[in-house]
Protein backbone atom coordinates (compact mmCIF):
# COMPACT_ATOMS: atom_id res chain seq x y z
CA UNK A 1 0.00 0.00 0.00
CA UNK A 2 1.34 3.42 -0.85
CA UNK A 3 2.08 5.77 2.01
CA UNK A 4 -0.53 8.07 0.55
CA UNK A 5 -3.24 5.45 0.82
CA UNK A 6 -1.99 4.59 4.29
CA UNK A 7 -2.41 8.27 5.11
CA UNK A 8 -5.92 8.31 3.70
CA UNK A 9 -6.75 5.26 5.71
CA UNK A 10 -5.27 6.99 8.75
CA UNK A 11 -7.69 9.84 8.00
CA UNK A 12 -10.43 7.48 9.16
CA UNK A 13 -8.81 7.66 12.58
CA UNK A 14 -8.87 11.45 12.32
CA UNK A 15 -12.63 11.32 11.81
CA UNK A 16 -12.96 9.27 14.97
CA UNK A 17 -10.67 11.66 16.89
CA UNK A 18 -12.44 14.72 15.47
CA UNK A 19 -15.83 13.45 16.61
CA UNK A 20 -14.51 13.55 20.18
CA UNK A 21 -12.33 16.65 19.90
CA UNK A 22 -13.97 19.73 18.34
CA UNK A 23 -10.56 21.42 18.18
CA UNK A 24 -9.08 18.91 15.71
CA UNK A 25 -8.57 20.44 12.26
CA UNK A 26 -6.95 19.09 9.10
CA UNK A 27 -4.56 21.08 6.90
CA UNK A 28 -3.39 20.01 3.47
CA UNK A 29 -1.46 21.37 0.51
CA UNK A 30 -3.32 20.89 -2.78
CA UNK A 31 -4.67 17.45 -1.88
CA UNK A 32 -8.40 17.83 -2.58
CA UNK A 33 -10.93 16.10 -0.30
CA UNK A 34 -9.36 13.69 2.19
CA UNK A 35 -10.95 10.28 2.69
CA UNK A 36 -13.82 10.23 5.11
CA UNK A 37 -12.68 13.43 6.86
CA UNK A 38 -13.64 16.14 4.40
CA UNK A 39 -17.21 14.94 3.78
CA UNK A 40 -17.79 14.67 7.53
CA UNK A 41 -16.03 17.91 8.58
CA UNK A 42 -15.82 20.22 5.55
CA UNK A 43 -15.55 23.28 7.80
CA UNK A 44 -12.56 21.79 9.62
CA UNK A 45 -10.44 20.95 6.56
CA UNK A 46 -8.27 23.74 5.18
CA UNK A 47 -6.17 23.45 2.05
CA UNK A 48 -3.58 26.22 1.77
CA UNK A 49 -2.38 25.32 -1.71
CA UNK A 50 1.18 24.53 -2.70
CA UNK A 51 3.05 26.34 0.07
CA UNK A 52 4.71 24.08 2.64
CA UNK A 53 6.28 26.87 4.67
CA UNK A 54 3.01 28.74 5.00
CA UNK A 55 1.28 25.43 5.71
CA UNK A 56 3.38 24.68 8.78
CA UNK A 57 3.30 28.29 9.98
CA UNK A 58 -0.50 28.32 9.77
CA UNK A 59 -0.65 24.98 11.60
CA UNK A 60 1.58 26.39 14.36
CA UNK A 61 -0.73 29.40 14.70
CA UNK A 62 -3.80 27.19 14.94
CA UNK A 63 -2.12 25.13 17.66
CA UNK A 64 -1.00 28.31 19.44
CA UNK A 65 -4.64 29.41 19.62
CA UNK A 66 -5.81 26.08 21.03
CA UNK A 67 -6.63 23.96 17.99
CA UNK A 68 -5.21 20.49 17.31
CA UNK A 69 -3.97 20.68 13.72
CA UNK A 70 -3.12 17.56 11.73
CA UNK A 71 -1.16 18.37 8.59
CA UNK A 72 -1.13 16.05 5.60
CA UNK A 73 1.73 16.90 3.25
CA UNK A 74 4.27 15.13 1.06
CA UNK A 75 7.34 14.02 3.01
CA UNK A 76 10.09 15.37 0.73
CA UNK A 77 8.60 18.86 0.52
CA UNK A 78 7.23 19.36 4.00
CA UNK A 79 10.40 18.06 5.67
CA UNK A 80 12.78 20.20 3.64
CA UNK A 81 10.84 23.33 2.64
CA UNK A 82 8.95 23.29 5.92
CA UNK A 83 11.96 22.43 8.06
CA UNK A 84 12.52 25.84 9.61
CA UNK A 85 8.82 26.26 10.36
CA UNK A 86 8.77 22.83 11.99
CA UNK A 87 11.85 23.78 13.98
CA UNK A 88 10.95 27.36 14.98
CA UNK A 89 7.17 27.65 14.88
CA UNK A 90 6.25 24.13 16.04
CA UNK A 91 9.10 22.79 18.20
CA UNK A 92 10.83 25.92 19.54
CA UNK A 93 7.50 27.62 20.23
CA UNK A 94 6.11 24.34 21.63
CA UNK A 95 3.09 24.08 19.39
CA UNK A 96 1.09 20.90 19.16
CA UNK A 97 1.20 20.20 15.41
CA UNK A 98 0.91 16.69 13.94
CA UNK A 99 2.39 16.14 10.50
CA UNK A 100 1.41 13.07 8.49
CA UNK A 101 3.94 12.72 5.68
CA UNK A 102 3.29 10.23 2.88
CA UNK A 103 5.68 9.61 -0.05
CA UNK A 104 8.56 9.01 2.35
CA UNK A 105 11.57 7.13 0.97
CA UNK A 106 11.52 6.17 -2.70
CA UNK A 107 7.79 5.64 -3.03
CA UNK A 108 7.49 8.29 -5.73
CA UNK A 109 9.65 5.96 -7.87
CA UNK A 110 10.15 7.24 -11.42
CA UNK A 111 8.98 10.73 -10.49
CA UNK A 112 12.61 11.07 -9.59
CA UNK A 113 15.00 12.29 -6.94
CA UNK A 114 13.19 15.59 -6.34
CA UNK A 115 10.26 13.55 -5.06
CA UNK A 116 12.25 11.05 -2.98
CA UNK A 117 12.43 11.71 0.78
CA UNK A 118 15.75 10.19 1.81
CA UNK A 119 16.87 12.76 4.37
CA UNK A 120 13.78 13.61 6.43
CA UNK A 121 14.77 11.40 9.39
CA UNK A 122 18.26 12.92 9.51
CA UNK A 123 16.88 16.45 9.40
CA UNK A 124 14.03 16.08 11.86
CA UNK A 125 15.97 13.95 14.33
CA UNK A 126 17.94 17.08 15.27
CA UNK A 127 14.89 19.05 16.42
CA UNK A 128 14.46 19.16 20.22
CA UNK A 129 10.99 18.23 21.42
CA UNK A 130 9.83 16.68 18.15
CA UNK A 131 8.55 13.11 18.11
CA UNK A 132 9.35 11.18 14.93
CA UNK A 133 7.25 8.11 14.16
CA UNK A 134 7.76 5.66 11.30
CA UNK A 135 5.13 2.91 11.40
CA UNK A 136 5.67 -0.40 9.63
CA UNK A 137 2.35 -1.13 7.97
CA UNK A 138 -1.08 0.41 7.33
CA UNK A 139 -2.52 -0.91 10.58
CA UNK A 140 0.36 0.47 12.60
CA UNK A 141 -0.01 3.79 10.76
CA UNK A 142 -3.48 4.14 12.21
CA UNK A 143 -2.18 3.29 15.67
CA UNK A 144 0.62 5.86 15.23
CA UNK A 145 -1.88 8.58 14.32
CA UNK A 146 -3.89 7.77 17.41
CA UNK A 147 -0.72 7.85 19.55
CA UNK A 148 0.32 11.17 17.99
CA UNK A 149 -2.97 12.77 19.01
CA UNK A 150 -2.26 11.98 22.65
CA UNK A 151 1.26 13.42 22.64
CA UNK A 152 1.59 17.01 23.88
CA UNK A 153 4.01 18.37 21.29
CA UNK A 154 4.85 18.28 17.60
CA UNK A 155 4.91 14.89 15.86
CA UNK A 156 6.03 13.86 12.37
CA UNK A 157 4.65 10.57 11.08
CA UNK A 158 6.68 9.19 8.20
CA UNK A 159 4.71 7.09 5.75
CA UNK A 160 6.36 5.35 2.82
CA UNK A 161 5.22 2.39 0.78
CA UNK A 162 4.23 -0.38 3.16
CA UNK A 163 2.80 -3.89 2.87
CA UNK A 164 0.35 -5.16 5.48
CA UNK A 165 2.13 -7.50 7.89
CA UNK A 166 0.00 -10.59 8.58
CA UNK A 167 -1.19 -10.83 12.15
CA UNK A 168 0.70 -7.72 13.26
CA UNK A 169 -1.51 -5.92 15.75
CA UNK A 170 0.46 -5.01 18.86
CA UNK A 171 -0.24 -1.89 20.93
CA UNK A 172 1.72 1.16 19.75
CA UNK A 173 3.82 2.64 22.53
CA UNK A 174 5.88 5.67 21.52
CA UNK A 175 9.58 4.98 22.04
CA UNK A 176 9.21 1.21 22.49
CA UNK A 177 10.52 -0.91 19.64
CA UNK A 178 8.64 -4.12 18.81
CA UNK A 179 10.38 -7.47 18.44
CA UNK A 180 8.62 -9.44 15.71
CA UNK A 181 11.05 -12.37 15.53
CA UNK A 182 13.65 -13.65 17.94
CA UNK A 183 17.07 -14.65 16.62
CA UNK A 184 20.51 -15.51 17.96
CA UNK A 185 22.93 -14.59 15.15
CA UNK A 186 21.96 -11.10 14.05
CA UNK A 187 19.28 -8.48 14.68
CA UNK A 188 17.54 -6.94 11.69
CA UNK A 189 16.49 -3.53 12.97
CA UNK A 190 14.14 -1.85 10.54
CA UNK A 191 11.74 1.05 10.28
CA UNK A 192 8.71 1.81 8.11
CA UNK A 193 7.96 -0.49 5.17
CA UNK A 194 11.45 -1.98 5.58
CA UNK A 195 10.13 -4.02 8.52
CA UNK A 196 8.31 -6.23 5.99
CA UNK A 197 11.56 -6.47 4.00
CA UNK A 198 13.33 -7.59 7.18
CA UNK A 199 10.69 -10.26 7.75
CA UNK A 200 11.22 -11.57 4.22
CA UNK A 201 14.98 -11.65 4.81
CA UNK A 202 14.42 -13.41 8.14
CA UNK A 203 12.78 -16.30 6.26
CA UNK A 204 15.52 -16.70 3.64
CA UNK A 205 18.23 -16.36 6.29
CA UNK A 206 16.55 -19.08 8.36
CA UNK A 207 16.61 -21.36 5.34
CA UNK A 208 20.33 -20.66 5.09
CA UNK A 209 20.86 -21.47 8.75
CA UNK A 210 21.14 -17.91 10.04
CA UNK A 211 18.94 -17.02 13.00
CA UNK A 212 17.86 -13.38 12.64
CA UNK A 213 15.80 -11.35 15.08
CA UNK A 214 13.53 -8.69 13.60
CA UNK A 215 12.96 -5.46 15.53
CA UNK A 216 10.64 -2.68 14.43
CA UNK A 217 11.96 0.74 15.45
CA UNK A 218 8.69 2.56 14.79
CA UNK A 219 9.82 5.54 16.86
CA UNK A 220 12.96 7.21 15.55
CA UNK A 221 12.88 10.05 18.07
CA UNK A 222 13.04 9.27 20.90
CA UNK A 223 14.60 6.04 19.61
CA UNK A 224 14.37 2.93 21.80
CA UNK A 225 17.96 3.09 22.95
CA UNK A 226 17.58 0.13 25.31
CA UNK A 227 16.51 -2.10 22.40
CA UNK A 228 19.63 -1.05 20.48
CA UNK A 229 21.86 -1.72 23.49
CA UNK A 230 20.32 -5.16 24.05
CA UNK A 231 20.90 -6.13 20.41
CA UNK A 232 24.43 -4.71 20.53
CA UNK A 233 25.27 -7.01 23.45
CA UNK A 234 23.42 -10.04 22.13
CA UNK A 235 23.64 -11.15 19.39
CA UNK A 236 26.13 -8.29 18.99
CA UNK A 237 25.42 -7.82 15.29
CA UNK A 238 22.85 -5.34 13.95
CA UNK A 239 21.71 -4.68 10.41
CA UNK A 240 19.71 -1.46 10.14
CA UNK A 241 17.24 -1.23 7.26
CA UNK A 242 15.60 1.99 6.15
CA UNK A 243 14.35 3.68 3.02
CA UNK A 244 16.52 6.68 3.78
CA UNK A 245 20.11 7.75 3.48
CA UNK A 246 22.46 5.65 5.60
CA UNK A 247 23.68 9.00 6.92
CA UNK A 248 21.78 10.36 9.86
CA UNK A 249 18.75 8.09 9.79
CA UNK A 250 18.10 4.87 11.68
CA UNK A 251 21.56 3.54 10.75
CA UNK A 252 23.15 6.76 11.91
CA UNK A 253 21.18 6.78 15.16
CA UNK A 254 22.16 3.17 15.93
CA UNK A 255 25.80 3.87 15.01
CA UNK A 256 25.86 6.74 17.51
CA UNK A 257 24.63 4.46 20.28
CA UNK A 258 27.08 1.63 19.43
CA UNK A 259 29.97 4.07 19.37
CA UNK A 260 29.01 5.39 22.79
CA UNK A 261 28.64 2.00 24.46
CA UNK A 262 31.68 0.60 22.65
CA UNK A 263 30.18 -2.71 21.69
CA UNK A 264 28.32 -4.32 18.81
CA UNK A 265 28.90 -4.46 15.08
CA UNK A 266 26.75 -2.77 12.49
CA UNK A 267 25.85 -2.93 8.82
CA UNK A 268 23.61 -0.26 7.37
CA UNK A 269 21.17 -1.06 4.59
CA UNK A 270 19.86 2.16 3.10
CA UNK A 271 20.53 4.64 0.35
CA UNK A 272 24.27 5.13 -0.03
CA UNK A 273 25.65 8.59 -0.74
CA UNK A 274 23.69 8.98 -3.95
CA UNK A 275 20.55 10.34 -5.56
CA UNK A 276 18.39 7.55 -6.94
CA UNK A 277 18.53 8.72 -10.54
CA UNK A 278 17.78 5.44 -12.34
CA UNK A 279 14.34 5.64 -13.95
CA UNK A 280 12.33 2.67 -12.74
CA UNK A 281 9.18 1.72 -10.88
CA UNK A 282 9.43 1.65 -7.11
CA UNK A 283 10.15 -2.10 -6.58
CA UNK A 284 12.97 -1.97 -9.14
CA UNK A 285 14.49 1.07 -7.44
CA UNK A 286 14.65 -0.91 -4.19
CA UNK A 287 16.60 -3.65 -5.96
CA UNK A 288 18.87 -1.27 -7.90
CA UNK A 289 19.78 0.76 -4.81
CA UNK A 290 20.23 -2.24 -2.49
CA UNK A 291 17.12 -1.90 -0.33
CA UNK A 292 15.39 -5.24 -1.01
CA UNK A 293 15.35 -8.46 1.01
CA UNK A 294 18.28 -9.85 -0.99
CA UNK A 295 20.40 -6.87 0.06
CA UNK A 296 19.42 -7.38 3.70
CA UNK A 297 20.24 -11.09 3.49
CA UNK A 298 23.64 -10.33 1.99
CA UNK A 299 24.47 -7.72 4.63
CA UNK A 300 23.39 -10.03 7.45
CA UNK A 301 25.40 -13.00 6.16
CA UNK A 302 28.47 -10.84 5.71
CA UNK A 303 28.17 -9.63 9.28
CA UNK A 304 27.68 -13.14 10.67
CA UNK A 305 30.58 -14.81 8.85
CA UNK A 306 33.12 -11.98 9.05
CA UNK B 1 -12.47 61.07 15.51
CA UNK B 2 -9.90 60.48 18.19
CA UNK B 3 -9.91 62.21 21.48
CA UNK B 4 -6.89 64.59 21.36
CA UNK B 5 -6.07 63.80 24.98
CA UNK B 6 -5.84 60.08 24.14
CA UNK B 7 -3.50 60.79 21.25
CA UNK B 8 -1.32 63.07 23.40
CA UNK B 9 -1.17 60.40 26.07
CA UNK B 10 -0.09 57.79 23.53
CA UNK B 11 2.55 60.17 22.14
CA UNK B 12 3.95 60.62 25.64
CA UNK B 13 3.94 56.86 26.12
CA UNK B 14 5.77 56.38 22.81
CA UNK B 15 8.43 58.83 24.01
CA UNK B 16 8.89 56.72 27.14
CA UNK B 17 9.11 53.54 25.03
CA UNK B 18 11.82 55.24 22.95
CA UNK B 19 13.72 56.21 26.10
CA UNK B 20 13.71 52.55 27.16
CA UNK B 21 15.03 51.55 23.73
CA UNK B 22 17.81 54.13 24.06
CA UNK B 23 18.74 52.72 27.47
CA UNK B 24 19.74 49.55 25.61
CA UNK B 25 21.40 51.32 22.67
CA UNK B 26 23.50 53.42 25.04
CA UNK B 27 24.78 50.30 26.80
CA UNK B 28 25.50 47.98 23.88
CA UNK B 29 25.08 47.38 20.16
CA UNK B 30 21.45 46.67 19.25
CA UNK B 31 18.98 46.86 16.37
CA UNK B 32 18.20 50.45 17.33
CA UNK B 33 16.87 51.75 14.03
CA UNK B 34 14.10 49.21 13.50
CA UNK B 35 13.03 49.42 17.13
CA UNK B 36 12.73 53.21 17.04
CA UNK B 37 10.92 53.18 13.70
CA UNK B 38 8.13 50.95 15.05
CA UNK B 39 7.89 52.51 18.53
CA UNK B 40 4.76 54.53 17.70
CA UNK B 41 3.10 51.52 16.06
CA UNK B 42 3.81 49.26 19.04
CA UNK B 43 2.68 51.90 21.49
CA UNK B 44 -0.65 52.25 19.69
CA UNK B 45 -1.06 48.47 19.61
CA UNK B 46 -0.08 47.79 23.23
CA UNK B 47 -1.72 50.77 24.91
CA UNK B 48 -4.78 51.44 22.80
CA UNK B 49 -5.80 49.13 19.96
CA UNK B 50 -5.29 45.63 21.32
CA UNK B 51 -7.07 43.97 24.21
CA UNK B 52 -4.22 42.08 25.84
CA UNK B 53 -5.58 41.32 29.28
CA UNK B 54 -8.71 41.59 31.34
CA UNK B 55 -11.97 39.97 30.37
CA UNK B 56 -13.28 39.05 26.95
CA UNK B 57 -11.36 37.75 23.94
CA UNK B 58 -7.67 38.43 24.11
CA UNK B 59 -6.09 39.90 21.00
CA UNK B 60 -2.78 38.63 19.63
CA UNK B 61 0.47 40.36 18.71
CA UNK B 62 3.37 38.81 16.82
CA UNK B 63 6.62 40.67 16.19
CA UNK B 64 7.62 39.12 12.89
CA UNK B 65 10.63 41.47 12.64
CA UNK B 66 12.01 39.94 15.83
CA UNK B 67 15.19 42.03 15.81
CA UNK B 68 13.07 45.04 16.90
CA UNK B 69 12.83 43.24 20.23
CA UNK B 70 13.92 46.21 22.33
CA UNK B 71 10.74 48.05 21.27
CA UNK B 72 8.69 45.03 22.35
CA UNK B 73 10.52 44.72 25.66
CA UNK B 74 10.05 48.46 26.23
CA UNK B 75 6.29 48.05 25.80
CA UNK B 76 6.28 45.05 28.13
CA UNK B 77 8.13 47.16 30.68
CA UNK B 78 5.51 49.89 30.35
CA UNK B 79 2.84 47.25 30.88
CA UNK B 80 4.59 46.24 34.09
CA UNK B 81 5.45 42.72 32.92
CA UNK B 82 9.19 43.32 33.14
CA UNK B 83 11.28 45.92 34.90
CA UNK B 84 12.64 48.73 32.70
CA UNK B 85 15.88 48.45 34.69
CA UNK B 86 16.41 45.02 33.09
CA UNK B 87 16.62 46.49 29.59
CA UNK B 88 20.25 47.76 29.48
CA UNK B 89 21.51 44.27 30.43
CA UNK B 90 19.57 42.56 27.62
CA UNK B 91 21.53 39.63 26.23
CA UNK B 92 23.88 39.49 29.20
CA UNK B 93 24.34 36.40 31.36
CA UNK B 94 21.31 35.92 33.57
CA UNK B 95 19.03 38.30 31.65
CA UNK B 96 15.66 37.02 30.53
CA UNK B 97 15.67 39.48 27.64
CA UNK B 98 17.30 38.13 24.49
CA UNK B 99 18.25 39.67 21.18
CA UNK B 100 15.01 38.39 19.68
CA UNK B 101 11.66 37.70 21.38
CA UNK B 102 11.70 34.48 23.41
CA UNK B 103 9.36 32.85 25.89
CA UNK B 104 11.74 33.69 28.72
CA UNK B 105 10.38 37.24 28.69
CA UNK B 106 6.90 37.43 30.21
CA UNK B 107 4.35 38.80 27.78
CA UNK B 108 6.05 37.62 24.60
CA UNK B 109 3.35 35.75 22.71
CA UNK B 110 5.50 34.07 20.07
CA UNK B 111 9.26 33.58 19.75
CA UNK B 112 10.55 34.96 16.45
CA UNK B 113 13.86 35.81 14.85
CA UNK B 114 14.16 34.12 11.49
CA UNK B 115 12.32 36.47 9.16
CA UNK B 116 9.18 35.65 7.22
CA UNK B 117 7.55 33.34 9.76
CA UNK B 118 4.95 35.23 11.77
CA UNK B 119 2.43 36.23 9.11
CA UNK B 120 1.67 32.54 8.47
CA UNK B 121 1.46 31.95 12.22
CA UNK B 122 -0.85 34.95 12.47
CA UNK B 123 -3.09 33.43 9.81
CA UNK B 124 -3.33 30.25 11.87
CA UNK B 125 -4.21 32.21 15.00
CA UNK B 126 -6.78 34.35 13.17
CA UNK B 127 -8.26 31.23 11.60
CA UNK B 128 -8.54 29.56 15.01
CA UNK B 129 -10.29 32.63 16.44
CA UNK B 130 -12.62 32.74 13.44
CA UNK B 131 -13.43 29.03 13.94
CA UNK B 132 -14.10 29.65 17.62
CA UNK B 133 -16.31 32.62 16.65
CA UNK B 134 -14.48 35.05 18.92
CA UNK B 135 -13.90 38.70 18.09
CA UNK B 136 -10.20 38.48 18.92
CA UNK B 137 -7.89 40.24 16.49
CA UNK B 138 -4.38 39.27 15.45
CA UNK B 139 -1.75 41.88 14.60
CA UNK B 140 1.56 41.02 12.93
CA UNK B 141 4.33 43.59 12.60
CA UNK B 142 6.62 43.02 9.62
CA UNK B 143 9.81 44.73 8.54
CA UNK B 144 10.25 46.05 5.02
CA UNK B 145 13.44 44.08 4.36
CA UNK B 146 11.57 41.06 5.70
CA UNK B 147 9.18 41.29 2.75
CA UNK B 148 12.02 39.98 0.60
CA UNK B 149 11.34 36.56 2.17
CA UNK B 150 9.11 34.51 -0.14
CA UNK B 151 7.14 33.05 2.77
CA UNK B 152 5.60 36.48 3.40
CA UNK B 153 3.99 36.28 -0.03
CA UNK B 154 2.81 32.71 0.49
CA UNK B 155 1.03 34.06 3.55
CA UNK B 156 -0.16 37.20 1.75
CA UNK B 157 -1.77 34.95 -0.87
CA UNK B 158 -3.33 32.76 1.79
CA UNK B 159 -4.99 35.17 4.24
CA UNK B 160 -7.67 36.57 1.88
CA UNK B 161 -8.53 32.99 0.86
CA UNK B 162 -9.88 32.43 4.37
CA UNK B 163 -11.53 35.84 4.68
CA UNK B 164 -9.63 36.78 7.83
CA UNK B 165 -11.21 40.13 8.69
CA UNK B 166 -9.66 39.84 12.16
CA UNK B 167 -6.06 39.88 10.85
CA UNK B 168 -3.90 42.95 10.35
CA UNK B 169 -0.38 42.99 8.91
CA UNK B 170 1.58 46.16 9.61
CA UNK B 171 4.66 46.93 7.55
CA UNK B 172 7.26 49.13 9.21
CA UNK B 173 8.49 50.74 6.00
CA UNK B 174 11.61 52.48 7.27
CA UNK B 175 13.47 51.93 3.98
CA UNK B 176 16.68 50.51 5.44
CA UNK B 177 17.89 46.96 6.00
CA UNK B 178 21.19 45.49 7.22
CA UNK B 179 22.89 45.87 3.85
CA UNK B 180 21.78 49.44 3.17
CA UNK B 181 18.78 51.15 1.59
CA UNK B 182 15.93 48.80 0.68
CA UNK B 183 15.66 50.58 -2.66
CA UNK B 184 19.25 49.62 -3.42
CA UNK B 185 19.25 46.06 -2.02
CA UNK B 186 15.91 44.87 -3.43
CA UNK B 187 13.20 47.47 -4.00
CA UNK B 188 9.63 46.79 -2.83
CA UNK B 189 7.68 49.55 -4.56
CA UNK B 190 4.92 49.82 -5.53
CA UNK B 191 4.34 48.17 -2.15
CA UNK B 192 0.72 49.15 -1.46
CA UNK B 193 -0.23 47.98 -4.95
CA UNK B 194 1.34 44.59 -4.25
CA UNK B 195 -0.83 44.05 -1.17
CA UNK B 196 -3.91 45.33 -3.02
CA UNK B 197 -3.19 42.87 -5.83
CA UNK B 198 -3.11 40.11 -3.20
CA UNK B 199 -6.64 41.23 -2.18
CA UNK B 200 -5.86 42.91 1.15
CA UNK B 201 -7.53 46.09 2.43
CA UNK B 202 -4.62 48.50 2.27
CA UNK B 203 -4.17 51.60 4.41
CA UNK B 204 -1.09 53.79 3.94
CA UNK B 205 -0.13 56.06 6.81
CA UNK B 206 2.67 58.07 8.32
CA UNK B 207 3.85 55.56 10.91
CA UNK B 208 4.79 58.36 13.32
CA UNK B 209 1.40 60.10 13.19
CA UNK B 210 -0.29 58.67 16.28
CA UNK B 211 -3.77 59.79 15.28
CA UNK B 212 -3.35 58.16 11.87
CA UNK B 213 -2.09 54.93 13.46
CA UNK B 214 -5.01 54.81 15.87
CA UNK B 215 -7.48 55.49 13.04
CA UNK B 216 -5.98 52.77 10.85
CA UNK B 217 -6.05 50.16 13.64
CA UNK B 218 -9.65 51.07 14.42
CA UNK B 219 -10.56 49.86 10.92
CA UNK B 220 -9.79 46.25 11.97
CA UNK B 221 -11.79 44.04 11.71
CA UNK B 222 -12.52 45.22 8.20
CA UNK B 223 -15.77 44.56 6.37
CA UNK B 224 -14.08 42.08 4.08
CA UNK B 225 -10.75 40.28 4.30
CA UNK B 226 -7.49 41.06 6.07
CA UNK B 227 -5.98 44.53 6.39
CA UNK B 228 -2.44 45.63 5.54
CA UNK B 229 -1.19 48.88 7.01
CA UNK B 230 1.81 50.27 5.18
CA UNK B 231 3.39 52.54 7.76
CA UNK B 232 5.96 54.94 6.33
CA UNK B 233 8.53 55.40 9.05
CA UNK B 234 12.01 56.75 9.70
CA UNK B 235 14.75 54.35 10.70
CA UNK B 236 16.08 55.31 14.12
CA UNK B 237 13.30 57.90 14.60
CA UNK B 238 14.04 60.09 17.61
CA UNK B 239 17.84 59.98 17.56
CA UNK B 240 19.11 63.09 15.85
CA UNK B 241 22.11 62.44 13.60
CA UNK B 242 21.36 58.72 13.45
CA UNK B 243 17.76 58.65 12.22
CA UNK B 244 17.28 58.00 8.54
CA UNK B 245 20.76 56.54 8.07
CA UNK B 246 22.03 53.04 7.29
CA UNK B 247 24.07 53.11 10.50
CA UNK B 248 20.83 53.17 12.53
CA UNK B 249 20.09 49.50 11.69
CA UNK B 250 22.56 48.05 14.19
CA UNK B 251 24.51 50.44 16.32
CA UNK B 252 25.55 51.65 19.76
CA UNK B 253 25.04 55.27 20.75
CA UNK B 254 27.77 57.46 22.20
CA UNK B 255 27.02 58.98 25.59
CA UNK B 256 26.47 62.34 23.90
CA UNK B 257 24.08 60.91 21.26
CA UNK B 258 22.08 59.13 23.92
CA UNK B 259 21.98 62.18 26.18
CA UNK B 260 20.73 64.47 23.41
CA UNK B 261 18.10 61.96 22.30
CA UNK B 262 16.84 61.54 25.87
CA UNK B 263 16.60 65.31 26.34
CA UNK B 264 14.59 65.64 23.13
CA UNK B 265 12.26 62.79 24.14
CA UNK B 266 11.76 64.19 27.61
CA UNK B 267 10.52 67.41 25.99
CA UNK B 268 7.57 65.43 24.63
CA UNK B 269 6.29 64.86 28.16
Amino acid sequence: MSGYFAALSAADILVELAEKNPNLVLLTQDFGPIGAFTPRFPERHFDVGISEQNLIGVAAGLAHAGKLPFVLAMAPFVSMRGFEQIRDDCAYNRNNVKIIAPFAGLEAGPWGATHHAQEDIALLRTIPGLTLLSPADPGESKRAVRAAASIDGPVYIRLGFMSPIDGYDVPFTVGEAVTLRDGSDVTLMATGGCVATALAAHATLAAAGVSAAVVNQHTLKPIDRAAVERAARSPGRIVTIEEHSIHGGLGGAVAEILAEIGTGRLARVGIRDTFCTEVAPYPDLLRIYGLDAAAVEKAAKHLVIS
Amino acid sequence: MNDPATIRSLERRAATVRRHIISVAAAQYSHLGGAMSCADLLTALFFHALQLDGHGPRDHFLLSKGHAVTALHACLAERGLIDAAELPASGQLGSRLGGHPTHRAPGVEFATGSLGHALSVGIGIALAEQLSRTRARTAVLLGDGELQEGTVWEAALCAPRFGLENLVAIVDYNRFQAGGAVDEVLPLDPLADKWRAFRWNVIEIDGHDMAAIVDALARVPAAKGPTAIIAHTIKGKGVSGVEGTARAHYTMLTDEEARRALVALEAIQ
